[in-house]
Protein backbone atom coordinates (compact mmCIF):
# COMPACT_ATOMS: atom_id res chain seq x y z
CA UNK A 1 0.00 0.00 0.00
CA UNK A 2 2.45 2.37 0.91
CA UNK A 3 4.76 1.55 -2.05
CA UNK A 4 1.42 2.37 -4.44
CA UNK A 5 0.90 6.02 -2.69
CA UNK A 6 4.75 6.45 -3.26
CA UNK A 7 4.49 5.75 -7.09
CA UNK A 8 1.03 8.17 -7.76
CA UNK A 9 3.63 10.74 -5.56
CA UNK A 10 6.65 10.43 -7.91
CA UNK A 11 3.85 10.40 -10.96
CA UNK A 12 2.34 13.32 -9.96
CA UNK A 13 5.90 15.08 -8.98
CA UNK A 14 7.29 13.38 -12.66
CA UNK A 15 3.93 15.18 -14.80
CA UNK A 16 4.31 18.21 -12.53
CA UNK A 17 7.58 19.07 -13.37
CA UNK A 18 6.80 18.13 -17.11
CA UNK A 19 4.12 20.05 -18.15
CA UNK A 20 6.15 23.15 -15.74
CA UNK A 21 9.00 22.41 -18.26
CA UNK A 22 6.97 22.73 -21.60
CA UNK A 23 4.58 25.33 -20.55
CA UNK A 24 7.40 27.93 -20.19
CA UNK A 25 10.58 26.94 -21.54
CA UNK A 26 11.94 29.99 -21.32
CA UNK A 27 10.98 31.69 -18.03
CA UNK A 28 12.49 34.01 -15.52
CA UNK A 29 12.20 35.78 -12.20
CA UNK A 30 13.98 38.50 -11.31
CA UNK A 31 14.77 40.34 -8.37
CA UNK A 32 14.89 44.35 -8.67
CA UNK A 33 15.17 47.07 -6.25
CA UNK A 34 12.35 49.22 -5.61
CA UNK A 35 14.45 52.52 -8.08
CA UNK A 36 14.50 50.09 -10.94
CA UNK A 37 10.65 49.70 -11.09
CA UNK A 38 9.79 52.46 -14.67
CA UNK A 39 12.88 51.75 -16.37
CA UNK A 40 12.61 48.26 -15.85
CA UNK A 41 9.14 47.73 -16.63
CA UNK A 42 10.52 49.23 -20.16
CA UNK A 43 13.35 47.25 -20.06
CA UNK A 44 11.46 44.32 -20.15
CA UNK A 45 8.81 44.92 -22.00
CA UNK A 46 11.16 46.09 -24.76
CA UNK A 47 13.27 42.95 -24.59
CA UNK A 48 10.27 40.90 -24.79
CA UNK A 49 9.26 42.48 -28.08
CA UNK A 50 12.04 40.37 -29.71
CA UNK A 51 11.44 37.34 -27.85
CA UNK A 52 7.88 37.67 -27.20
CA UNK A 53 7.50 33.58 -26.44
CA UNK A 54 9.59 34.07 -23.53
CA UNK A 55 8.15 35.25 -19.95
CA UNK A 56 9.74 36.97 -17.30
CA UNK A 57 8.47 38.04 -13.84
CA UNK A 58 9.96 41.35 -12.41
CA UNK A 59 9.50 41.76 -8.33
CA UNK A 60 10.66 45.22 -6.87
CA UNK A 61 11.51 45.28 -3.41
CA UNK A 62 14.50 46.54 -1.04
CA UNK A 63 17.82 45.18 -1.96
CA UNK A 64 18.30 44.29 1.63
CA UNK A 65 15.38 41.74 1.94
CA UNK A 66 16.31 40.29 -1.41
CA UNK A 67 19.56 39.51 -0.45
CA UNK A 68 18.26 37.32 2.87
CA UNK A 69 15.59 35.86 0.25
CA UNK A 70 18.31 34.64 -2.08
CA UNK A 71 20.23 33.15 0.89
CA UNK A 72 17.29 31.14 1.58
CA UNK A 73 16.77 29.87 -1.69
CA UNK A 74 14.51 32.32 -3.30
CA UNK A 75 13.64 31.94 -6.84
CA UNK A 76 14.91 34.47 -8.24
CA UNK A 77 17.20 34.17 -11.48
CA UNK A 78 18.36 37.29 -11.59
CA UNK A 79 19.52 39.93 -8.56
CA UNK A 80 19.47 43.86 -9.40
CA UNK A 81 20.50 45.84 -6.60
CA UNK A 82 20.42 49.37 -5.44
CA UNK A 83 23.99 48.60 -3.77
CA UNK A 84 26.54 46.39 -5.40
CA UNK A 85 27.45 44.96 -2.04
CA UNK A 86 25.11 42.97 -1.48
CA UNK A 87 25.03 40.92 -5.05
CA UNK A 88 29.52 40.99 -4.26
CA UNK A 89 28.60 39.27 -1.00
CA UNK A 90 26.48 36.75 -3.02
CA UNK A 91 29.18 36.09 -5.48
CA UNK A 92 31.79 35.70 -2.64
CA UNK A 93 29.29 33.01 -0.71
CA UNK A 94 29.25 31.29 -4.11
CA UNK A 95 25.69 32.13 -4.84
CA UNK A 96 26.16 33.78 -8.16
CA UNK A 97 26.68 32.51 -11.26
CA UNK A 98 27.78 35.28 -12.99
CA UNK A 99 30.45 38.51 -12.04
CA UNK A 100 29.11 41.28 -10.47
CA UNK A 101 28.28 43.41 -13.61
CA UNK A 102 27.66 47.21 -12.49
CA UNK A 103 24.51 48.31 -14.32
CA UNK A 104 23.71 52.13 -12.90
CA UNK A 105 24.93 54.69 -10.62
CA UNK A 106 21.95 56.19 -8.59
CA UNK A 107 21.64 60.17 -7.92
CA UNK A 108 19.28 61.14 -5.25
CA UNK A 109 17.12 64.59 -5.51
CA UNK A 110 14.90 66.86 -3.31
CA UNK A 111 11.23 66.04 -4.04
CA UNK A 112 7.96 67.68 -2.72
CA UNK A 113 4.66 67.23 -3.75
CA UNK A 114 3.55 70.87 -2.98
CA UNK A 115 6.58 73.16 -3.20
CA UNK A 116 8.66 73.83 -6.21
CA UNK A 117 11.66 71.92 -4.88
CA UNK A 118 13.64 72.89 -7.64
CA UNK A 119 14.27 76.08 -6.36
CA UNK A 120 15.21 74.22 -2.83
CA UNK A 121 18.69 72.83 -1.47
CA UNK A 122 19.68 71.19 1.18
CA UNK A 123 19.54 74.30 3.52
CA UNK A 124 15.87 74.98 2.27
CA UNK A 125 15.54 72.04 4.46
CA UNK A 126 16.32 73.83 7.82
CA UNK A 127 13.57 76.08 7.60
CA UNK A 128 11.12 75.69 10.27
CA UNK A 129 8.31 76.04 7.98
CA UNK A 130 9.40 72.28 6.88
CA UNK A 131 8.01 69.91 9.57
CA UNK A 132 8.79 66.35 7.69
CA UNK A 133 11.19 64.98 6.18
CA UNK A 134 11.18 61.83 4.48
CA UNK A 135 14.16 59.36 4.03
CA UNK A 136 14.86 55.88 3.57
CA UNK A 137 15.63 53.68 6.22
CA UNK A 138 19.77 54.39 6.24
CA UNK A 139 19.75 51.65 8.37
CA UNK A 140 18.99 49.06 5.65
CA UNK A 141 18.28 51.58 2.51
CA UNK A 142 21.20 52.57 0.23
CA UNK A 143 19.13 55.44 -0.79
CA UNK A 144 18.64 56.10 2.55
CA UNK A 145 22.71 55.57 3.55
CA UNK A 146 23.23 58.06 0.23
CA UNK A 147 20.64 60.83 1.63
CA UNK A 148 22.37 60.58 5.47
CA UNK A 149 25.73 60.81 4.50
CA UNK A 150 24.91 64.07 1.83
CA UNK A 151 22.87 66.14 5.41
CA UNK A 152 26.20 65.11 7.73
CA UNK A 153 28.76 66.13 4.90
CA UNK A 154 26.88 69.62 4.55
CA UNK A 155 26.76 69.70 8.21
CA UNK A 156 22.79 69.78 8.52
CA UNK A 157 22.13 66.79 10.09
CA UNK A 158 21.87 67.62 13.86
CA UNK A 159 19.15 70.41 12.80
CA UNK A 160 17.63 68.23 10.12
CA UNK A 161 17.12 64.89 12.06
CA UNK A 162 14.62 65.70 14.64
CA UNK A 163 12.34 66.32 11.63
CA UNK A 164 13.05 63.21 9.92
CA UNK A 165 10.70 60.45 8.75
CA UNK A 166 11.85 56.86 7.42
CA UNK A 167 10.31 55.04 4.48
CA UNK A 168 11.27 51.47 4.15
CA UNK A 169 12.29 51.54 0.98
CA UNK A 170 12.58 54.58 -1.54
CA UNK A 171 9.33 53.99 -2.88
CA UNK A 172 7.68 54.30 -0.06
CA UNK A 173 9.83 57.36 0.70
CA UNK A 174 8.13 58.92 -2.43
CA UNK A 175 4.72 57.71 -0.82
CA UNK A 176 5.12 59.48 2.60
CA UNK A 177 5.80 62.90 0.25
CA UNK A 178 3.48 62.18 -1.90
CA UNK A 179 0.70 62.35 0.23
CA UNK A 180 1.63 65.17 1.52
CA UNK A 181 2.54 63.65 5.19
CA UNK A 182 6.18 64.76 4.76
CA UNK A 183 6.41 67.99 3.20
CA UNK A 184 9.72 67.39 1.63
CA UNK A 185 12.05 64.08 0.66
CA UNK A 186 14.82 62.77 -0.62
CA UNK A 187 14.56 60.25 -3.27
CA UNK A 188 15.73 58.38 -6.01
CA UNK A 189 16.06 60.63 -9.10
CA UNK A 190 14.92 57.85 -11.15
CA UNK A 191 11.15 57.95 -9.22
CA UNK A 192 11.38 61.74 -9.13
CA UNK A 193 11.35 61.83 -13.22
CA UNK A 194 8.72 59.64 -13.61
CA UNK A 195 5.53 61.43 -15.41
CA UNK A 196 3.76 60.73 -11.86
CA UNK A 197 5.58 62.45 -9.53
CA UNK A 198 7.34 64.56 -11.88
CA UNK A 199 3.95 66.68 -12.53
CA UNK A 200 4.17 67.70 -8.94
CA UNK A 201 6.33 70.51 -6.73
CA UNK A 202 9.56 69.64 -9.45
CA UNK A 203 13.24 68.20 -7.48
CA UNK A 204 16.86 69.33 -6.76
CA UNK A 205 19.66 67.13 -7.83
CA UNK A 206 21.70 66.83 -4.82
CA UNK A 207 25.29 67.23 -5.79
CA UNK A 208 26.83 63.53 -5.90
CA UNK A 209 30.21 64.77 -4.10
CA UNK A 210 28.21 64.89 -1.02
CA UNK A 211 27.80 61.47 -0.29
CA UNK A 212 29.46 58.08 -1.62
CA UNK A 213 28.30 56.45 -5.37
CA UNK A 214 25.34 54.56 -5.12
CA UNK A 215 26.99 52.00 -7.61
CA UNK A 216 24.39 49.38 -8.52
CA UNK A 217 25.56 45.63 -9.75
CA UNK A 218 23.49 42.95 -10.47
CA UNK A 219 24.03 39.06 -10.82
CA UNK A 220 23.07 35.74 -12.64
CA UNK A 221 22.29 33.60 -9.76
CA UNK A 222 23.76 30.22 -8.75
CA UNK A 223 20.00 29.31 -8.85
CA UNK A 224 19.80 30.46 -12.85
CA UNK A 225 23.24 28.51 -13.97
CA UNK A 226 22.62 27.38 -17.58
CA UNK A 227 19.62 29.54 -17.98
CA UNK A 228 19.67 30.70 -21.33
CA UNK A 229 16.85 33.73 -20.67
CA UNK A 230 18.38 34.17 -17.95
CA UNK A 231 21.92 34.90 -19.92
CA UNK A 232 20.51 36.35 -22.46
CA UNK A 233 18.64 38.96 -20.42
CA UNK A 234 21.87 39.66 -18.40
CA UNK A 235 23.90 40.66 -21.66
CA UNK A 236 20.37 43.00 -23.28
CA UNK A 237 20.82 44.95 -19.98
CA UNK A 238 24.45 45.75 -21.10
CA UNK A 239 23.27 46.57 -24.42
CA UNK A 240 22.95 49.83 -25.98
CA UNK A 241 19.12 49.60 -25.94
CA UNK A 242 19.06 48.94 -22.21
CA UNK A 243 21.44 51.77 -21.63
CA UNK A 244 19.68 54.24 -22.99
CA UNK A 245 16.34 53.51 -21.29
CA UNK A 246 18.49 53.42 -17.99
CA UNK A 247 19.64 56.91 -19.07
CA UNK A 248 16.03 58.34 -20.04
CA UNK A 249 15.21 56.79 -15.98
CA UNK A 250 17.80 59.38 -14.58
CA UNK A 251 20.38 56.88 -14.21
CA UNK A 252 24.10 57.43 -14.83
CA UNK A 253 26.27 54.77 -16.66
CA UNK A 254 28.73 52.44 -15.04
CA UNK A 255 31.26 54.39 -17.57
CA UNK A 256 29.90 57.71 -16.93
CA UNK A 257 30.91 57.94 -13.73
CA UNK A 258 34.41 59.83 -14.00
CA UNK A 259 32.76 63.26 -13.62
CA UNK A 260 31.84 62.22 -10.45
CA UNK B 1 18.54 39.23 28.33
CA UNK B 2 20.55 40.32 25.89
CA UNK B 3 18.74 43.55 24.09
CA UNK B 4 19.83 46.41 23.24
CA UNK B 5 18.45 49.95 24.84
CA UNK B 6 16.74 50.53 21.24
CA UNK B 7 15.49 47.45 21.78
CA UNK B 8 14.01 48.41 24.66
CA UNK B 9 12.67 51.13 23.89
CA UNK B 10 10.73 49.63 21.16
CA UNK B 11 9.55 46.94 23.69
CA UNK B 12 8.27 49.62 26.37
CA UNK B 13 7.08 51.77 23.15
CA UNK B 14 4.96 48.75 21.95
CA UNK B 15 3.77 47.75 25.37
CA UNK B 16 2.34 51.39 25.56
CA UNK B 17 0.90 51.23 22.37
CA UNK B 18 -1.18 47.98 23.39
CA UNK B 19 -1.96 49.58 26.80
CA UNK B 20 -3.47 52.68 25.61
CA UNK B 21 -5.26 51.28 22.56
CA UNK B 22 -6.71 48.45 24.73
CA UNK B 23 -8.19 51.18 27.08
CA UNK B 24 -9.83 52.91 24.56
CA UNK B 25 -10.97 49.93 23.13
CA UNK B 26 -12.41 48.88 26.19
CA UNK B 27 -14.64 52.57 26.08
CA UNK B 28 -15.56 52.38 22.43
CA UNK B 29 -15.73 48.52 21.95
CA UNK B 30 -17.84 47.89 24.98
CA UNK B 31 -21.22 49.67 24.02
CA UNK B 32 -20.75 48.81 20.52
CA UNK B 33 -20.86 45.28 21.13
CA UNK B 34 -23.52 45.80 23.80
CA UNK B 35 -25.75 47.18 21.47
CA UNK B 36 -24.68 44.31 18.68
CA UNK B 37 -25.94 41.74 21.21
CA UNK B 38 -29.39 43.27 22.27
CA UNK B 39 -30.07 44.99 18.77
CA UNK B 40 -32.66 43.41 16.40
CA UNK B 41 -32.41 46.03 13.76
CA UNK B 42 -31.46 46.14 10.22
CA UNK B 43 -28.43 47.96 11.48
CA UNK B 44 -27.00 44.73 13.06
CA UNK B 45 -25.43 43.64 10.14
CA UNK B 46 -23.80 46.14 8.49
CA UNK B 47 -22.25 47.28 11.66
CA UNK B 48 -21.30 43.83 12.71
CA UNK B 49 -19.69 43.69 9.23
CA UNK B 50 -17.65 46.72 9.47
CA UNK B 51 -16.18 45.98 12.79
CA UNK B 52 -15.12 42.69 11.62
CA UNK B 53 -13.05 44.21 8.45
CA UNK B 54 -10.33 44.55 10.04
CA UNK B 55 -9.95 40.38 10.49
CA UNK B 56 -10.09 40.15 6.96
CA UNK B 57 -8.56 43.18 5.16
CA UNK B 58 -4.68 43.19 4.63
CA UNK B 59 -2.71 45.86 6.62
CA UNK B 60 -1.53 47.29 3.32
CA UNK B 61 -5.29 48.24 2.58
CA UNK B 62 -5.74 49.41 5.96
CA UNK B 63 -2.44 51.85 5.92
CA UNK B 64 -2.72 52.77 2.58
CA UNK B 65 -6.12 54.12 3.55
CA UNK B 66 -5.07 55.96 7.16
CA UNK B 67 -2.10 57.16 5.44
CA UNK B 68 -4.49 59.01 2.69
CA UNK B 69 -7.05 59.85 4.94
CA UNK B 70 -5.10 61.35 7.92
CA UNK B 71 -2.58 62.84 5.52
CA UNK B 72 -3.09 66.99 4.99
CA UNK B 73 -5.41 66.61 1.88
CA UNK B 74 -7.69 63.38 3.44
CA UNK B 75 -11.17 64.11 6.01
CA UNK B 76 -9.40 63.19 9.02
CA UNK B 77 -6.56 65.40 8.44
CA UNK B 78 -8.21 68.19 7.82
CA UNK B 79 -10.23 67.55 10.74
CA UNK B 80 -7.16 66.66 13.27
CA UNK B 81 -5.91 69.77 11.52
CA UNK B 82 -8.88 72.58 12.55
CA UNK B 83 -9.13 71.08 15.76
CA UNK B 84 -5.45 71.81 16.55
CA UNK B 85 -4.02 68.42 16.85
CA UNK B 86 -1.97 68.67 13.16
CA UNK B 87 -0.97 65.84 11.60
CA UNK B 88 -1.62 62.48 12.29
CA UNK B 89 0.96 60.18 10.62
CA UNK B 90 4.40 59.46 11.85
CA UNK B 91 3.26 60.48 15.72
CA UNK B 92 2.07 57.81 18.68
CA UNK B 93 -0.99 58.60 19.00
CA UNK B 94 -1.02 58.27 14.88
CA UNK B 95 -0.46 54.77 15.85
CA UNK B 96 -2.70 54.56 18.67
CA UNK B 97 -5.90 55.51 15.96
CA UNK B 98 -5.06 52.96 13.16
CA UNK B 99 -4.53 50.30 15.69
CA UNK B 100 -8.05 51.41 17.38
CA UNK B 101 -9.55 50.24 14.01
CA UNK B 102 -7.42 47.32 13.64
CA UNK B 103 -7.84 45.93 16.59
CA UNK B 104 -11.48 46.55 17.11
CA UNK B 105 -12.91 43.33 16.27
CA UNK B 106 -10.93 41.49 18.70
CA UNK B 107 -12.58 43.77 21.87
CA UNK B 108 -16.03 43.58 20.04
CA UNK B 109 -16.48 40.22 18.93
CA UNK B 110 -15.33 38.23 22.63
CA UNK B 111 -17.70 40.95 24.36
CA UNK B 112 -20.69 40.59 21.96
CA UNK B 113 -20.03 36.88 22.42
CA UNK B 114 -19.98 37.37 26.38
CA UNK B 115 -23.18 39.38 26.12
CA UNK B 116 -25.08 37.11 24.17
CA UNK B 117 -24.52 34.35 26.16
CA UNK B 118 -26.27 36.44 29.46
CA UNK B 119 -29.48 36.36 27.87
CA UNK B 120 -32.73 38.46 28.14
CA UNK B 121 -33.73 36.65 31.68
CA UNK B 122 -30.76 38.18 34.12
CA UNK B 123 -31.93 42.02 33.12
CA UNK B 124 -35.14 40.93 33.18
CA UNK B 125 -35.41 40.20 36.69
CA UNK B 126 -32.91 43.08 37.59
CA UNK B 127 -36.00 45.55 35.51
CA UNK B 128 -38.75 43.64 38.31
CA UNK B 129 -36.14 44.62 40.77
CA UNK B 130 -36.64 48.29 39.74
CA UNK B 131 -32.90 48.23 38.52
CA UNK B 132 -32.72 51.36 35.55
CA UNK B 133 -31.10 49.85 32.76
CA UNK B 134 -27.31 51.33 33.31
CA UNK B 135 -27.62 49.87 36.72
CA UNK B 136 -28.31 46.56 35.70
CA UNK B 137 -25.37 47.04 32.70
CA UNK B 138 -23.29 47.56 35.28
CA UNK B 139 -24.69 45.37 38.32
CA UNK B 140 -26.02 42.51 36.59
CA UNK B 141 -24.12 42.46 33.03
CA UNK B 142 -20.42 43.60 33.16
CA UNK B 143 -19.98 40.97 36.11
CA UNK B 144 -21.31 38.46 34.34
CA UNK B 145 -19.43 38.86 31.15
CA UNK B 146 -16.15 39.52 33.54
CA UNK B 147 -14.52 36.29 31.52
CA UNK B 148 -15.39 38.11 28.13
CA UNK B 149 -14.08 41.25 29.69
CA UNK B 150 -10.57 39.19 30.20
CA UNK B 151 -10.79 37.77 27.14
CA UNK B 152 -11.11 40.51 24.79
CA UNK B 153 -8.75 42.89 27.07
CA UNK B 154 -6.02 40.65 26.64
CA UNK B 155 -6.52 39.31 22.81
CA UNK B 156 -6.65 42.97 21.79
CA UNK B 157 -3.57 43.71 23.80
CA UNK B 158 -2.14 40.91 22.23
CA UNK B 159 -2.53 41.44 18.99
CA UNK B 160 -1.63 45.48 19.08
CA UNK B 161 1.83 44.27 19.88
CA UNK B 162 1.64 41.93 16.81
CA UNK B 163 0.59 44.55 14.61
CA UNK B 164 3.09 45.70 11.58
CA UNK B 165 2.06 46.22 8.21
CA UNK B 166 -0.26 49.10 9.49
CA UNK B 167 2.59 50.83 11.05
CA UNK B 168 5.08 50.15 8.53
CA UNK B 169 3.07 52.19 6.35
CA UNK B 170 2.00 55.13 8.24
CA UNK B 171 4.80 55.12 11.38
CA UNK B 172 7.57 56.36 9.47
CA UNK B 173 9.93 54.25 11.92
CA UNK B 174 10.99 57.22 14.22
CA UNK B 175 12.80 55.88 17.27
CA UNK B 176 10.65 55.80 21.05
CA UNK B 177 7.22 57.39 18.79
CA UNK B 178 6.48 54.66 15.96
CA UNK B 179 8.90 51.96 16.01
CA UNK B 180 7.67 49.27 17.91
CA UNK B 181 9.26 45.87 18.41
CA UNK B 182 7.77 44.23 14.91
CA UNK B 183 9.00 47.14 13.03
CA UNK B 184 12.76 46.72 15.12
CA UNK B 185 13.31 43.20 14.30
CA UNK B 186 12.13 43.81 10.46
CA UNK B 187 14.87 46.35 10.65
CA UNK B 188 17.59 44.63 12.43
CA UNK B 189 16.75 41.13 9.66
CA UNK B 190 16.80 44.20 7.03
CA UNK B 191 20.05 45.17 7.94
CA UNK B 192 21.05 41.55 8.07
CA UNK B 193 21.39 42.07 12.27
CA UNK B 194 20.68 38.43 12.80
CA UNK B 195 21.80 37.77 16.37
CA UNK B 196 19.89 41.28 17.69
CA UNK B 197 17.04 39.98 15.59
CA UNK B 198 16.55 36.63 17.41
CA UNK B 199 16.89 38.20 20.85
CA UNK B 200 14.18 40.51 20.42
CA UNK B 201 12.07 38.00 18.08
CA UNK B 202 12.65 35.18 20.52
CA UNK B 203 11.27 37.54 23.38
CA UNK B 204 8.11 38.58 21.29
CA UNK B 205 7.53 34.06 20.56
CA UNK B 206 7.73 33.55 24.16
CA UNK B 207 5.87 36.64 25.65
CA UNK B 208 2.76 35.83 22.79
CA UNK B 209 2.71 32.22 23.88
CA UNK B 210 2.56 32.76 27.59
CA UNK B 211 0.05 35.24 26.64
CA UNK B 212 -2.23 32.67 24.93
CA UNK B 213 -1.67 29.78 27.39
CA UNK B 214 -2.56 31.84 29.99
CA UNK B 215 -5.58 32.87 27.89
CA UNK B 216 -6.25 29.23 27.22
CA UNK B 217 -5.35 27.41 30.31
CA UNK B 218 -7.51 29.64 32.65
CA UNK B 219 -10.10 30.09 30.07
CA UNK B 220 -13.15 28.12 32.25
CA UNK B 221 -15.48 25.64 30.29
CA UNK B 222 -17.90 26.95 28.74
CA UNK B 223 -20.15 24.15 29.82
CA UNK B 224 -19.22 23.87 33.32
Amino acid sequence: MPYRIIRIIRLLALSASLLAESAHAEKITIAAAADLKFAMDEIVADFLKSSPADEIDVVYGSSGKFDTQIRQGAPFDLFFSADIAFPRELEKEGLAASEVKPYAVGRIVLWSASMDAGRMTLESLADPKISRIAIANPQHAPYGKRAEEALRNSGLWEKIEPKLVYGENIANTAQFVQTGNAQVGIIALSLAVNPALASRGGYWLIPDKLHEPLEQGYIVTRRAEGNKLARRFADYMGGKAARNVMTKYGFLLPGETAGR
Amino acid sequence: MILSDSDLQAVWLTLRLAGVVTLILLLLGTPIAWWLARTRGWWKGPVGAVVALPLVLPPSVLGFYLLLAMGPEGPFGHFTQALGLGLLPFTFWGLVVASAFYSLPFMVQPLQAAFESIGDRPLEAAATLRASPLDAFFTVAVPLALPGFLTAGILTFAHTVGEFGVVLMIGGNLPGVTRVASVQIYDHVEALEYAEAHHLAGAMLIFSFLVLLGLYAWRPNPRG
